[in-house]
């Protein structure tokens, strides 16, 4: 059963083996597209990674729900509604989401995402100790 | 140009790993110019000999249902340069395969000496309008070519054979209409 730090360690190495990036680059603020320049393709490979790491399953979706950002439901105009923000709440318990809630246009939710987001996921889903 | 990055498949266990060599000649045209008084084996199409050996063996796996395409290449990191009358072997090892796609570990030797290591992941697409681009009947020619049957075994330990499917597929044609045989 991993520590909080165990835990981020393996993403940080999982992180600099998929991107390409250098160990001090892998902050706990650091964004996964913006700062670490991941794009669509990697988040295929990361996911690869950490279910290899932790010994879990990531389904589609969870990680990064991309069925909420093309439903019409919840997207008008490239920004995403107050019924598609509470669906991106509920289902990302780990992402803090406030600072997209501001002005949450689609195109900028890739960019959401940051190291701390995905340790807080992981731990999440395994038994964490300390 | 015939793309074939690879000449035979050594090994080939569906689902776990396969084996494929690449014997490099002077009769290759491209070698000539890459480079001129020294040919050697550009490592892209060490790449791509390696993606065809792990691409089969990923879409073998799913009984060439699914559209497998090279998406990204983690890794690649080569020792030495292999030249004219060197035989590469490349071996790949599926290290995932899921719904979106797959990761391949493989390394590429010349003889004992170790020549590449290499990552690379596979996407599945699941576009329908793709359909037009699989073709089963060219998976089943590439199979056979490359020895595949000859040296394979499925999952369960027995001969690898083509599945009734696959010849199904083929049988019909890929667009609904009858081949002649």
């Amino acid at each position: 059963m991993p520590t909080k730090d165990e835990i981020f360690e393996k993403i940080q190495a999982a992180l600099v083996d998929a991107l390409g990036v250098d160990d001090e680059d892998v902050t706990p603020e650091a964004t996964l597209v913006g700062d670490l320049g991941a794009e669509s393709i990697d988040f295929l490979d990361i996911v690869f990674r950490l279910e290899k790491a932790f010994d879990i399953k990531i389904p589609r979706g969870e990680l990064f729900p991309e069925d909420v950002l093309t439903d019409s439901q919840y997207v008008q105009d490239g920004r995403v509604t107050e019924e598609g923000l509470a669906e991106l709440r509920k289902r990302m318990p780990f992402a803090d989401l406030d600072k997209f809630a501001e002005n949450p246009v689609v195109q900028d939710f890739g960019n959401l995402l940051t190291v701390a987001d995905m340790s807080r996921y992981i731990e999440s889903k395994v038994e964490v100790t300390g | 140009m015939r793309w074939y990055w690879i000449d035979r498949f050594l090994e080939f266990e569906s689902g776990r790993y396969a084996k494929a060599v690449k014997s490099i000649s002077l009769a290759e045209d491209h070698l000539h110019d890459h480079f001129e008084n020294y040919p050697m084996i550009p490592h892209s199409l060490v790449i791509e000999g390696v993606a065809q050996t792990g691409g089969l063996l990923v879409s073998e796996h799913t009984d060439f249902v699914e559209k497998v395409v090279l998406a990204k290449v983690p890794k690649a990191t080569f020792y030495c340069d292999a030249i004219p009358g060197d035989t590469l072997t490349y071996t790949t090892t599926i290290e995932y395969i899921k719904d979106e796609g797959a990761m391949v570990s493989a390394t590429s030797h010349k003889g004992d000496v170790l020549h590449g290591e290499l990552e690379i992941v596979f996407a599945h697409l699941n576009d329908s309008r793709l359909e037009a681009l699989i073709d089963p009947e060219s998976f089943l020619r590439m199979m056979r070519l490359l020895g595949a049957f000859d040296v394979g075994h499925a999952a369960d330990g027995s001969p690898l054979v083509p599945s009734p499917r696959l010849l199904q597929s083929i049988e019909v044609g890929g667009n609904g209409r009858a081949n002649a045989s």
